[in-house]
């Protein structure tokens, strides 16, 4: 069997896992965020917080909780790297710089798992465990919430209520995220992966004298690195690290938890608005992208152009043998994407276009199928400005799922969209501007303008991967990358919510013979074609001088 | 004004206390649960796959990829390349491992990729001087390695560094030069080959790869006996 035959394999077996757990697990996430049954631990829970998990909220009541906690997960993960050398269970390594410390804080409550660290040597098991892996479950529970929160506001009426942060929070965490961790870190560990509390301990080596292991409690922080895509690894290399994915299964499990959630969420969506055809024009939309990116990832690399990559005789650069070509990059496009970061394979040694796709990827908003919750709402945000291009063509008052989007709706929608591309492009040219920043580039020509242009995108978008050979542990980069992630990550929220607020106050608009039909197959090629258009073209000239100069010149 | 104060300070709280309550859930119960769970049920994996020679001394694990390099010849001068020991079958590059330069009393290896690009004129030098030097060491008297023969793998270095597979192509171009060395029969080493190939996972996961410390255990028992 030939790799690109194995690789297109790959690619269907996970096709059909997630096909599998589209309805139980969509349907069973619409039950628990819909449910109005607290079990007796969440009770305990709810108690220990103080806060009535039945009690409605209004958009800026939501907005406040999610930001509080937010605020208080910085701090909190903040204080606990900059204590480390005091904190006993940290392998004796010593407290994290302030700078570096708000950079990590920052990234892993806002999702995005940037990492200016090397793992092993950096973060011991309290701050790894107790810190970090934390938020890889709560900022994620945040993310569905948030998303749930617009999925209220489209199913409900005449009402503003979106329903309670901290049941929200606890359930997505509690009845989602924990019990599949718990299975899938049983599985990472009967793959290999490793998990225990060791500390440093010498191992013997086949040449004589030792090797210097860490232990770790890795398979455990794997899975739901994987799951609640966040993608911050224990070790430097992340999952190409044999003790985070140890064998091509545990390969293909860890892109299955990557996808999991974001593509099932569609599924939820339809459910909770009561049309599941809505879901599957959202579900459609994003899986056309995917498996378009992926299938034009594989040709360019099984392709290899670039001069080094044409010498060695395969784009192995950066890759493990035991996952090859094909399921590298069907890995790379996963984890760009959504807004995980997670690697199994190094981005910076992928070809020219390559690393287009993958830039291009995280830019699009990461949508396809996108972050946990970040998905699904920036996918609707998507929706919303399809359906009103839509109705500027036809003159009419745009409508999406009964709901009328009037002037406030779309400028909501619109000052979502342009976040993230402000942030990007602002920070990127500051950085080209100023004298220093430049110097951490690792590698000469376009590709080095890549590696800033990647990582602000990556750091806005919340993805979290990059062209690794840059060296972001300055202070410019730890600061600068560090806002991004926050203002990337909270300021849509902000308009999210707000339209969400907006949407429920709405009384629905009966359906006419003149409605744009939003479940049907012109309007899931309607909206491709408007996020390719309109976030695509933001970018066109960045990328123009980035990763298209390196591929074309290749 | 009080009153905001106030709320914001109920608030902070309550995200504090929902904070340490979900801690505690997910950093403390899960991952001991885990844990307990996996030194049971998987032991062996789950303390890192250690591996023993013949003669029952843990020799690294199985799934960490290791360097098989002759003694430097000054053993503190950092820069001295390394050379390899063409008794044993040689591992991918691992131009990306770093060491520990945080807490210094360790020495961690550090995990990682070169990251260079692939325009890059460094790594396309590094290429070719290894694909060179993959054909010199290779080729013996009775054997030629033709360049066009040389994997992909032999002349980039992996992920994580750490690559503990290479591939069955670049193997076959190592039999020679191993059976020579040890004293063996080239079907003696091709055969070990084939025992430590693993295939691609229900024919289609992956890529097949040759354990390089696998292969290099059995050759060392086999030399001895």
């Amino acid at each position: 069997m030939s790799p690109v035959t194995a690789g297109v394999l790959q690619l269907l077996a996970l096709i059909a896992a997630l096909a599998l757990a589209y309805r139980p697990l969509g349907d069973y996430m619409a039950r628990v965020y819909s449910s109005e049954k607290h079990y007796g631990p969440e009770k305990w829970i709810y108690k220990a917080v103080g806060a009535n998990p039945s009690a409605e909220m209004r958009w800026p009541a939501y907005l406040r909780g999610v930001l509080a906690f937010s605020a208080v997960s910085v701090l909190f993960l903040y204080a606990l790297q900059r204590a480390q050398g005091i904190l006993p269970g940290s392998l004796g390594f010593s407290a994290i710089d302030p700078d570096q410390a708000f950079n990590t804080a920052a990234s892993f409550v806002a999702n995005t798992n940037w990492q200016s660290y090397y793992g092993e040597q950096a973060m011991g098991h309290v701050v790894q465990t107790g810190g970090l892996a934390v938020q890889n479950f709560v900022s994620a529970a945040v993310g569905m919430a948030v998303a749930v929160a617009l999925v209220r506001g489209f199913a409900r009426s005449r009402t503003g209520e979106l329903g309670n942060f901290w049941a929200d929070l606890v359930r997505g965490t509690v009845r989602i995220l924990l019990p599949i961790s718990v299975i899938g870190a049983i599985v990472l560990v009967a793959c290999g992966a490793i998990q225990n509390f060791a500390g440093i301990h010498e191992v013997g080596q086949f040449m004589g004298g030792t090797q210097q292991w860490n232990g770790g409690a890795v398979a455990s922080q794997e899975v739901i690195k994987e799951l609640g895509t966040n993608g911050g690894g224990y070790f430097n290399a992340n999952s190409a690290h044999p003790f985070e994915n140890p064998t091509p299964f545990s390969n293909l499990f860890e892109i299955f938890l990557i996808l999991l959630i974001p593509f099932a969420m569609t599924r939820t969506f339809g459910r909770m608005v009561g049309n599941l055809r809505q879901g599957y024009a959202i579900l459609a939309t994003m899986g056309v992208i995917w498996v378009g990116f992926t299938a034009l990832m594989m040709w360019t690399e099984f392709a290899h152009h670039g001069p080094a990559l044409q010498a060695a005789g395969g784009a192995m650069e950066g890759k493990e043998t035991r996952f090859g070509i094909g399921a590298s990059a069907i890995f790379s496009v996963a984890t760009t994407l959504t807004s995980t970061g997670a690697v199994n394979s190094f981005h910076s040694s992928y070809t020219g276009l390559g690393g287009g796709i993958q830039l291009l990827g995280m830019q699009l908003g990461e949508i396809a199928p996108g972050g946990v919750g970040s998905g699904l709402y920036g996918m609707l945000i998507m929706a919303i400005i399809a359906v009103f291009i839509a109705g500027l063509m036809v003159g009419r008052t745009p409508e999406y799922l009964g709901k009328k989007i009037s002037t406030r709706e779309i400028k909501l929608a619109a000052c979502y969209i342009l976040i993230t591309p402000a942030l990007v492009l602002c920070f990127t040219a500051a950085a080209m501007a100023l004298p220093t920043p430049g110097d951490s580039m690792a590698n000469p020509g376009a590709h080095g303008f890549s590696e800033i242009l990647y990582a602000y995108t990556s750091g806005a978008n919340n993805n979290g991967s990059a062209f690794a050979g840059l060296n972001a542990d300055t202070q410019w980069f730890n600061s600068t990358i560090g806002i991004a992630m926050l203002l990337g990550r909270f300021l849509p929220m902000v308009f999210v919510l707000a339209l969400a607020g907006s949407l429920a106050e709405q009384k629905p608009v009966p359906e006419t013979a003149g409605t744009l039909r939003t479940d049907k197959p012109l309007y899931a090629g309607l909206l491709v074609g408007t996020i390719l258009i309109i976030t695509g073209l933001t970018y066109f000239p960045a990328l123009a001088l980035g990763p298209l100069a390196e591929g074309l010149a290749s | 004004m009080n009153n905001s104060v106030g709320n914001t300070a109920r608030l902070i709280g309550a995200g504090l206390r929902a904070l340490l309550v979900l801690t505690v859930l997910c950093g403390v119960l899960y991952p001991l649960a885990v844990t307990g769970i996996a030194q049971v049920a998987f032991h062996g994996n789950a303390n890192g796959s250690e591996i023993k020679d013949e003669s029952g001394a843990v020799v690294g694990s199985s799934l960490i990829g290791q360097t098989y390099d002759l003694p430097k010849r000054n053993p503190d001068d950092p820069e001295e390349s390394a050379r390899p020991d063409l008794k044993w079958f040689q591992p991918r590059p691992s131009g990306g491992l770093g060491s520990n330069s945080v807490n210094t009393r360790y020495a961690l290896i550090l995990s990682g990729a070169t990251n260079k690009a692939a325009d890059n004129p460094d790594l396309v030098k590094t290429v070719e001087d290894a694909k060179a030097a993959v054909v010199a060491d290779n080729s013996t008297a009775s054997y030629t390695v033709d360049p066009r023969d040389v994997p992909a793998d032999a002349v980039t270095s992996s992920g994580s560094g750490l690559d503990p597979g290479i591939s069955p192509e670049y193997a076959k171009i190592q039999v020679h030069r191993v059976a020579e060395r040890n004293g063996l029969d080239v079907g003696q080493v091709e055969k070990l080959v084939e025992q430590n190939t693993e295939g691609r996972t229900l024919g289609f996961m992956g890529e097949p790869r040759v354990n390089v410390l696998g292969l290099n255990i059995a050759i060392k028992a086999l030399a001895k006996s």
